[in-house]
């Protein structure tokens, strides 16, 4: 995830300075059974869930701990039924709401209660700007033209609309024709958004992993058009991990500005975490946000800088990057203390060009949904 | 290939972009424009730039630098060029529209 958002400043060493928003993943369950969901390989349960009255509590906490957005995500979070009664309690204690959805499950009187509620953002996942490419990747006939129906209806109701376009090998010719498409629906925002290979993407890498020259025709595509765009549409773009030189900053820095709560309620820095060994997670059953916040053993194993290893550790960007990201390091280079081999100062980093290159030729490779 | 976008003129009338909203948070005792997935902070001077300059029942951005240049006591066109190049950046970042 990437954003430019201005760090606020700590009161003291050993009080972090808040975050800037929670992302609140409702469920994991989604009609949709996109092969890079970002979820983890072992969803939750809808049994599982917390219920309405801890959800509330857990945005009191939110509020307490200082953030000042709440992201409602999944899985699809329009499959709970209390999600308008979620966002009209975040309004109440002063919380910004932005809606993650994949929106085939929404209409237009669901979003009118969803704005009465003071929902202020609605983000809408893209899987192509072609129905028929769309619809394979989603695994959800149909899906396509209720997206741009529902976007549509966004845009008239007033509310902002950002387009989640992700691309991988099957649609990253048509980055064009996406950014297009999502002038023509009139969003504000669109984040070109490469997969990111955690979870099911990780599984399915060989699926979707572009070529060389796709990308950088991609790349040169994006990078032509971005003057004009400039007062038109913001365009949040990423160049992809596996092709980069330099890391991402991975969530702004780990346990610097997002904090993520799963469907079943563990408190997480971000939301592949998870796949890290050895790390103990806290939930919103044993402390407060504010508490895990401040001193939860995740949050304080990768937050500053002390935990970096060379090359890191006396590198000019590692305020920049923060290291990059810890999760990449798990899966490219076998240990989530490592430097991110997405960064071409890493001993590993050549063997992500061999993966990558690896991957992007095994051409015909059919994914695996996800699935429960 | 479209035009790049011009800057933003003292004709140009503006507003904030959907979904965003001043706001000012006691905890931090700082102003902000809360934006979808995004925030940026104003210091004092974006403050009086938007507040004088953003919103439906302003004329057009010339009345706000008028404004600013009476409340500053500065040379207008000094003011004019500052104001622009501001609001000119937040447009592009799509905070305010037109």
């Amino acid at each position: 995830m990437s954003c430019a958002l201005p760090a606020f400043v700590a009161s003291s060493a050993a009080e972090p300075a808040p975050p800037f928003a929670v992302l609140m993943e409702l469920t994991h369950r989604c009609p949709l059974r996109c092969p890079y969901c970002s979820n983890p390989v072992a969803l939750d349960s809808a049994s599982a869930e917390l219920d309405t009255t801890t959800w509330k509590r857990v945005l009191d906490e939110a509020a307490d701990v200082g953030a000042l957005q709440v992201h409602f995500s999944g899985g699809e979070p329009c499959v709970r039924k209390d999600l308008e009664e979620l966002v009209a309690h975040a309004t109440e204690i002063g919380l910004y709401s932005n809606l993650i959805t994949s929106a085939v499950l929404l209409d237009q009187p669901r979003l009118e209660r969803l704005q009465r509620a003071g929902l202020q953002h609605v983000q809408i996942s893209l899987q192509d700007s072609e129905a028929a490419g769309a619809d394979r990747v989603g695994g959800f006939k149909g899906g396509h033209a209720k997206k741009l129906e529902v976007a549509r209806a966004v845009v008239a109701q007033g509310l902002a609309l950002t387009i989640n376009a992700v691309l991988h090998r099957h649609n990253i010719d048509r980055v064009n024709e996406v950014i297009d498409l999502a002038m023509k629906l009139g969003a504000g925002r669109i984040e070109i958004a490469n997969v990111q290979y955690y979870g099911w993407a990780l599984a399915n890498r060989a699926a979707l992993m572009p070529s060389r020259e796709q990308l950088l025709a991609m790349d040169a595509a994006v990078r032509a058009r971005l003057p004009e765009l400039a007062g038109r549409i913001v365009v949040d773009y990423v160049v992809p991990d596996y092709y980069a030189r330099r890391p991402k900053s991975c969530m702004g820095g780990w346990a610097r500005r997002f904090m993520n709560v799963t469907p079943r309620g563990r408190v997480l820095p971000c939301h592949a975490a998870e796949t890290i060994p050895g790390m103990k997670f806290e939930t919103v059953h044993d402390r407060s946000l504010s508490d895990i916040w401040r001193d939860g053993p995740a949050f304080t194993r990768y937050r500053g800088t002390d935990w970096m290893p060379e090359p890191c550790q006396s590198c000019d960007h590692k305020e920049e990057d923060w290291g990059g990201c810890r999760c990449q390091a798990l899966a490219l280079a076998g240990s989530a203390d490592a430097t991110d081999p997405v960064c071409e100062l890493s001993p590993a980093h050549t063997d992500v060009a061999v993966l990558r290159d690896r991957d992007a030729a095994a051409l015909g490779t059919e994914w695996t949904y996800r699935g429960l | 290939m479209n035009a790049i976008a011009p800057h933003v003129a003292e004709t140009d009338r503006l507003r904030l972009a959907p979904g965003v909203m001043l706001r000012n948070d006691r905890r931090r005792d700082q102003w902000m424009l809360m934006a979808p997935e995004r925030l940026l902070v104003l210091d004092e001077m974006a403050l009086a730039i938007v507040r004088a300059c953003v919103g439906p029942e302003i004329a057009d951005v010339a009345a706000g630098i008028d404004r600013l240049t009476v409340e500053y006591d500065a040379p207008r066109t000094e003011i004019a060029a500052d104001v622009l190049e501001m609001l000119t950046d937040l447009r592009n970042k799509g905070y305010v529209v037109t």
